[in-house]
């Protein structure tokens, strides 16, 4: 990693496992040494937040499977075989569940985060993109754990998404039908398409996981942005090792998100979901609103604004596409938003469009309701396409703090407090 | 506190929270998509530490076997379920006897021949039709829904501005609000009324003010005085509505009394591990400028 190692192996098995296999090295140089700012604010605890989950929903989801059957006559079945005849079957199942929507709470919130410091920006591209790749592999991952369900929501939510690739038809004809049956492996959803829904569900997780080692890894190799968007001069006095500080505050931050969570699944846990998926699915009744789980209802409403079916699916990938650019859309030389006046607005602005979107998804497209998903779209690409890049050179930032170091210690650089002493004494001996 | 961000977004959450705490005075109605407003009922089984009331489960469940039965299903449920912990809980001799009742396919014996014998507890519930074509075809077309998880498959919406949902929502969350379903079953099952003037009632159909669309295939299920109730108790249709339809939430969340004896375990649990975590973070950056 990037910061110089201060890993002392103690006793023979760890110096003799040290010059074999590091990993009790790497492990003290990301987990327990690694130098983080000390200004991080708690939008900083969503990546360990994130982890948990992660690692909540593998560890729900491979039990979940070990009572799940993937055959469209008793999938729906299976499951309330489960909730009802599986000790704390109801526990996995409701956890897993309600975990896919605070995993989702939880990545937004990260999103914006990096949205608002600007920690996208040089040297974090990579460590962005691979992000945006984590979200694509959760949105699939997702959807296709919801699918599995195979109640009428499940299965209209997959005959809506998959058909969306038929649109190909309007620039090859065939080609799009040929794509969805392809996908379906059949000519209809159906056995063959849960189960490779079922197959790809449980693969996907594991991707996720090894993206997220690539994240932390690119992640470490600048080390943590923070709120002034300045990196660390002088880690002795401005930053702090993970452990115990960053550890402590994490988990913390951790039980508190924990909380909602748990009140979520133990006495809301079918809020979030929709009634009709209570239903099996039935291919010959379509139900009367389809609509899709919470987390995905602003693209919905995207896919919707347009008013042709293409444009619709094109529109929809771009809104995540579009992430990809963002550390080259945005020209300012300034990370956080914090000291820029012009863009900090609109950076609420995207906020709220993003979430008006995400109600408008849940209304039918129709009336003022599909005119006001076509005026927030619009705003969500001209923000990113239009404003990013002129606002970044037309703003003038406001000052801010030199360095970390300035904005801690107020009032003549006062230092205290850990590693402040050592790095006081160090000057001295200069 | 410095940080715009984050008090932002707590301030939004808490005027929020507060705001929609105001509307509960406000006693706001519900209404199933198209249909009439639903008002939200008080059961035992709702809020933080709701359970079954055993006298309610097992009324309702009379009304189910005498009244629902000749026409819908239950075929997640078993009829040891009768007598597990959390439900109605009824001896084992009775479910015993509410198994024999039925009579259950089974087969093939050793000589290659399908039988009927009399129910046992580890029977699942016997549907009165042996698939949808067979009720279909003896209810003119409309197969009537299975009951097992009638009460998580139905839901009421809000009539209410687009400004106000959020509110709603909130209010929803921090009261806990779960019990759409059987509100629905209830205000379904005590909604049949005359059709207004100059309504006309397609032929086959019922005129129910809680139905979406309000032309409803079931005629009105259930009459005074139809099923036996204990002393006390009148044998009216709210009651017989509201017995049932607590029998519902039951059959479709048989695990709730669990679930929501664990829930409370838990956050207690979550929240004084929360504040000692809380504490040792503060005490150990106390001497940390940050």
């Amino acid at each position: 990693m990037a910061h110089q190692s201060n890993y002392q192996p103690k006793t023979a098995f760890t110096r003799w496992m040290d010059s074999r296999l590091p990993v009790i090295r790497m492990a003290y140089d990301t987990i327990l040494d690694f130098p983080t700012p000390r200004n991080l604010n708690y939008m900083w605890t969503f990546g360990g937040i994130l982890t948990f989950f992660l690692g909540l929903q593998i560890i729900t989801g491979v039990i979940l499977a070990m009572h799940y059957t993937a055959d469209t006559s008793v999938a729906f079945d299976s499951i309330e075989y489960l909730m009802r005849n599986v000790n704390y079957g109801w526990l996995m199942r409701y956890t897993h569940a309600v975990g896919a929507s605070m995993f989702f709470v939880a990545v937004y919130l990260h999103i914006f985060r990096g949205l608002y410091y600007g920690s996208y920006k040089a040297p974090r591209e990579i460590l962005w993109i691979i992000g945006v790749l984590i979200f694509l592999a959760m949105i699939a991952t997702s959807f296709m754990g919801y699918s599995l369900v195979w109640g009428q929501m499940s299965f209209w939510a997959v005959t809506v998404i998959t058909n969306l690739f038929s649109s190909l038809d309007s620039i090859v004809n065939g080609l799009g039908t040929a794509i969805v049956q392809w996908i379906w492996g059949d000519f209809s959803v159906s056995d063959a398409t849960l189960n490779r829904l079922f197959s790809l569900h449980y693969l996907l997780p594991f991707v996720i996981a090894g993206l997220v080692g690539l994240h932390i890894w690119a992640l470490h190799v600048p080390g943590n942005n923070n709120p002034i968007g300045v990196d660390l001069r002088d880690p002795k006095r401005e930053a702090v090792p993970f452990h115990p500080y960053y550890t402590a505050k994490d988990l913390f931050a951790l039980t508190a998100f924990l909380l909602l969570f748990a009140y979520f699944v133990f006495y809301l846990p079918d809020y979030l979901g929709h009634a009709d998926n209570y239903i099996k699915a039935n291919p010959l009744q379509t139900p009367p609103h389809i609509v899709p789980e919470w987390y995905f209802l602003p693209f919905y409403a995207i896919l919707r604004a347009i008013p042709s079916k293409l444009g619709g699916v094109i529109a929809m990938f771009s809104s995540i596409g579009v992430l990809f650019f963002i550390p080259w859309l945005d020209t300012s030389s300034e990370r956080s938003a914090r000291y820029r006046p012009i863009y900090k607005w609109f950076f609420w602005l995207l906020a709220i469009a993003c979430v008006a979107l995400g109600y408008l998804g849940s209304k039918p497209p129709e009336g003022g309701y599909l005119v006001a998903a076509r005026i927030f779209t619009a705003y969500y690409f001209i923000h990113f396409l239009i404003i990013m890049p002129i606002v970044g050179v037309i703003e003038t930032p406001k000052p801010r703090p030199r360095t970390i170091a300035d904005a801690i210690f107020k009032g003549g650089g006062q230092a205290s407090g850990y590693a402040a002493q050592p790095a006081a004494a160090a000057a001295e001996k200069r | 506190m410095k940080e715009i961000f984050s008090t932002r977004a707590i301030r939004f959450a808490l005027g929020g929270i507060v705001l929609a705490g105001s509307l509960a005075a406000a006693n706001p109605g519900w209404a199933a998509e198209g249909g009439a407003t639903i008002p939200r009922q008080d059961w035992t089984f709702g809020g933080v530490t709701g359970y079954f009331d055993r006298e309610q489960l097992r009324r309702g469940y009379q009304v189910y076997k005498n009244v629902c039965s000749a026409c819908h299903g239950m075929r997640q449920l078993y009829y040891r379920n009768l007598s597990e912990p959390g439900g109605p809980e009824y001896s084992e001799g009775s479910v015993k006897q509410f198994a024999a009742e039925a009579q259950v396919t089974d087969g093939p014996n050793d000589d290659g021949e399908m039988f009927t014998r009399p129910g046992r507890p580890s029977d699942r519930f016997v549907s009165p039709y042996p698939n949808d074509k067979a009720a279909a075809a003896a209810q003119g077309g409309a197969v009537p829904p299975d009951l097992s998880l009638i009460a998580k498959a139905r839901t009421v919406t809000r009539a209410a501005p687009w400004y106000m949902e959020p509110f709603y929502w909130l209010y929803d969350i921090a009261t806990v609000y779960q019990e759409q379903g059987p509100d629905y079953v209830h205000a379904l099952l005590t909604s049949y009324t005359e059709p207004p003037e100059g309504v006309k009632v397609l032929a086959g159909t019922n005129y129910n003010t809680a139905f979406p669309g309000h032309q409803i295939a079931m005629p009105p299920p259930l009459v005074e005085g139809a099923v036996e109730y204990p002393e006390g108790v009148p044998a009216t249709v709210d009651n017989y509505a509201r017995d049932v339809s607590a029998f519902l939430m039951w059959a479709a969340e048989p695990k709730l009394e669990e679930r929501k004896r664990m829930g409370l375990k838990v956050l207690v649990y979550l929240a004084i591990l929360t504040l000692l975590l809380y504490l040792s973070k503060r005490a150990l950056w106390r001497n940390v400028e940050h």
